[in-house]
């Protein structure tokens, strides 16, 4: 593809700084990310996923500004935004916006739903007058399937499902290009997570958004994803487009994230699964981070660390012994 | 006759000065020797307040108000607190959602161990340890021995749920109650523990009560499922055929939303509105005000379970397998 990349990450590093023991002169270091490289296309559905811990929400934070990195750069539409001011920034800030996993924290329980949703319009489009900010409101409200009555009411009268519809309206009131969907619907309930990625769906066809959707669950990457970037210990272990990655996955992280997806059809539990633990993210082990886990590690993946690399079949892996 | 049968069980909280909310509203369910039965619903279905009502575990003021929970002939509602205690914990036991709440944090893993087999069981400490070992070595821990000197927090999720598991097992009951045993855990992690509990209930003849909202676990762990809606069960029956043929709408509206059921960028079904709370109800059945079939039938009157669904309407094979 030729288009240049809405959002580009380049080896970016959050480290962050745990308490340290009063005697012990240690410093110890957690790595949430560990040289990141993304460049998201605009229009895509780039799913990020992972187990906790492996930094793929610090990825999303990183990238919408509400973590600095400690190393690398962060990209918008070519323009390197990590190093701006808030001033700076502020243009920005209304093309790129966030939704959160619980709906029940990300609003304020004191705000109706109009003042959670004119906030941002205040904040970052000064230029709009006070009406053409209420029509804005009742605009997305409409979009995102909320009743336009709901305007003078708060947070907890409405259920999960309704919240994150007021939590997506409010990313999008600032008509958002690029949007940061931080396990979106893992709080809600099944028939209402349907709702809710239909929702993200119609948006992205009516709007051309594109998005950068964090979840745990590999099932709605395989229906939403257009790419996934599959993330162990703060670092990318397989990028690829999403049919690839399910029909030929390259890096045995990934195949064993696809086995521990419970099937309909069944089976998948049938043999034991040894116990496997992610390893200390203070002292990882030297070489591949998975490589304590890996059912096909070799000596040389304790020793040497693998680097993302372009395999055959487009994907990329890191993993010496992919192909 | 089966191990277990609750008939008709009203859980019901007082509401205001005088009026009362039911919670479940006359579950029957049965369960024979080592047989695995998946229960499954949404948040505020009712699910785990079935749980709870078994063990006899409601917290005041919620009580139940009718029905029978008879266990081998028993009936368990008729026990005294002291009666229960011989039943609870001992041959029944119970996995709850969050291992970090079901261990004390200030205890080892030994001493919590010890402490059931002890409640339970006369045995010498040295024959109680070599217990707590052996059960430790059955659910996979590594260096079982010195783990019996480890505090919960020194364990990662995973490893604290296979202590959790270890401990109900210790007591060889003949029932293990599991409430959503791994949503807090890991999709890696979530498929070690099922594949344990499975593995463990297979081996020892146990019999599986698996309370859970994911499809997906229970169709791979349980042998019959009861799908449960607003306090009711709404479907009962085998689950290959509840999976592959569901009878009730709310059921096959479940398994059609989820996103493996169709292909990458089509539309998922979805089920317009959420489910009620219990202080309110519609008229008639529960999940008509979302229901695609309702008829004027399903406004005014309650269907009850009859041949496994709960509907007046149900679908026909045909509709079912589209």
């Amino acid at each position: 593809m030729t288009d240049t990349p809405i959002v580009e990450t380049r080896g970016l590093e959050v480290r962050f700084p745990l308490p340290t023991h009063f005697l012990s002169r240690e410093k110890p270091v957690l790595h949430a990310l560990n040289t990141v490289d993304v460049a998201i296309r605009p229009g895509e559905s780039f799913c990020v996923v992972g187990e906790s811990g492996c930094g793929k929400t610090t990825l999303g934070r990183t990238i919408i500004g509400l973590q600095r990195p400690t190393a690398g750069e962060v990209y918008f539409r070519g323009k390197r935004i990590d190093t701006m001011d808030e001033t700076e920034r502020k243009p920005i800030r209304r093309d790129m916006q966030m939704v959160f996993q619980n709906p029940y924290a990300s609003l304020n329980p004191r705000r109706n739903v109009f003042d959670t949703l004119v906030e941002p319009v205040r904040h970052l489009m000064p230029e709009m007058s006070a009406s053409e900010a209420r029509t804005r409101v009742e605009e997305v409200l409409d979009a995102t399937g909320c009743d336009p009555s709901w305007q003078r009411r708060l947070p907890h009268e409405f259920s999960g499902g309704q919240r994150q519809r007021i939590a997506i309206a409010r990313a999008l009131v600032t008509n958002p290009a690029f949007i940061v969907a931080d396990e979106p619907i893992s709080a809600l309930d099944v028939s209402i997570q349907a709702q809710i990625l239909n929702l993200l769906s119609d948006l992205q066809a009516e709007r051309g958004l594109t998005y950068l959707f964090i979840t745990h669950d590999l099932s709605v990457v395989e229906h939403f994803g257009t790419r996934v970037a599959v993330m162990y210990l703060g670092r990318i272990m397989e990028l690829a487009e999403t049919a690839t990655l399910f029909s030929r996955p390259s890096h045995p992280y990934t195949q064993l994230l696809l086995e521990a997806i419970p099937k309909l059809e069944g089976g998948s539990f049938d043999r034991p699964h040894p116990p496997g633990e992610l390893p200390d993210p203070v002292n990882p082990p030297p070489g591949c981070p998975f490589a304590p886990r890996c059912p096909i590690a070799v000596a040389r993946c304790r020793s040497e660390r693998p680097e993302l690399r372009k395999l055959k079949n487009g994907a990329e892996a890191a993993c010496h012994l992919a192909e | 006759m089966p191990m277990l049968e609750v008939r008709d069980l009203h859980v019901a909280f007082p509401q205001g000065k005088t009026d009362e909310v039911e919670a479940l509203r006359g579950v029957d369910l049965h369960l024979s020797k080592g047989e695995r039965l998946g229960v499954v619903g949404e948040s505020g279905a009712g699910k785990s307040m079935l749980a709870f009502a078994i063990l006899n575990l409601i917290a005041e003021p919620g009580r139940v108000s009718d029905g029978e929970i008879i266990f081998h002939g028993q009936n368990l509602l008729d026990l005294s607190e002291r009666e229960i205690r011989r039943i609870r914990g001992n041959r029944i036991s119970m996995i709850f959602q969050d291992p970090m709440v079901t261990l004390n944090p200030v205890l080892t893993i030994g001493t919590q161990m010890m402490e059931t087999l002890r409640a339970h069981r006369r045995i010498s400490d040295a024959e109680a340890r070599r217990l707590c070992i052996e059960k430790l070595k059955e659910v996979s821990i590594p260096s079982a021995d010195s783990r019996m000197e480890a505090y919960p927090h020194e364990l990662s999720g995973g490893l604290r749920q296979r202590v959790v598991i270890a401990i109900a097992l210790l007591t060889d009951p003949e029932l293990i109650i599991a409430d959503e045993p791994t949503t807090a855990l890991d999709v890696t992690i979530q498929a070690e523990i099922m594949a344990l509990i499975l593995k463990l209930c297979r081996e020892k003849d146990v019999a599986l009560i698996l309370i859970t909202h994911d499809l997906g676990v229970v169709a791979e762990v349980t042998e019959r499922i009861m799908i449960m809606y607003a306090g009711k069960c709404v479907e009962e029956g085998p689950t290959r055929q509840i999976i592959d043929a569901p009878r009730h709408p709310y059921t096959y509206g479940l398994l059609r939303a989820l996103p493996q059921k169709v292909g990458r960028g089509q539309r998922l079904y979805q089920i317009p509105g959420s489910m009620p709370p219990i202080t309110a109800l519609p008229s008639g059945c529960a999940y008509h005000p979302r229901c695609e079939r309702v008829t004027d039938r399903c406004r005014r009157e309650i269907p009850e379970l009859g041949d496994g669904t709960a509907c007046f309407s149900p679908l026909t094979p045909v509709e079912a397998a589209s």
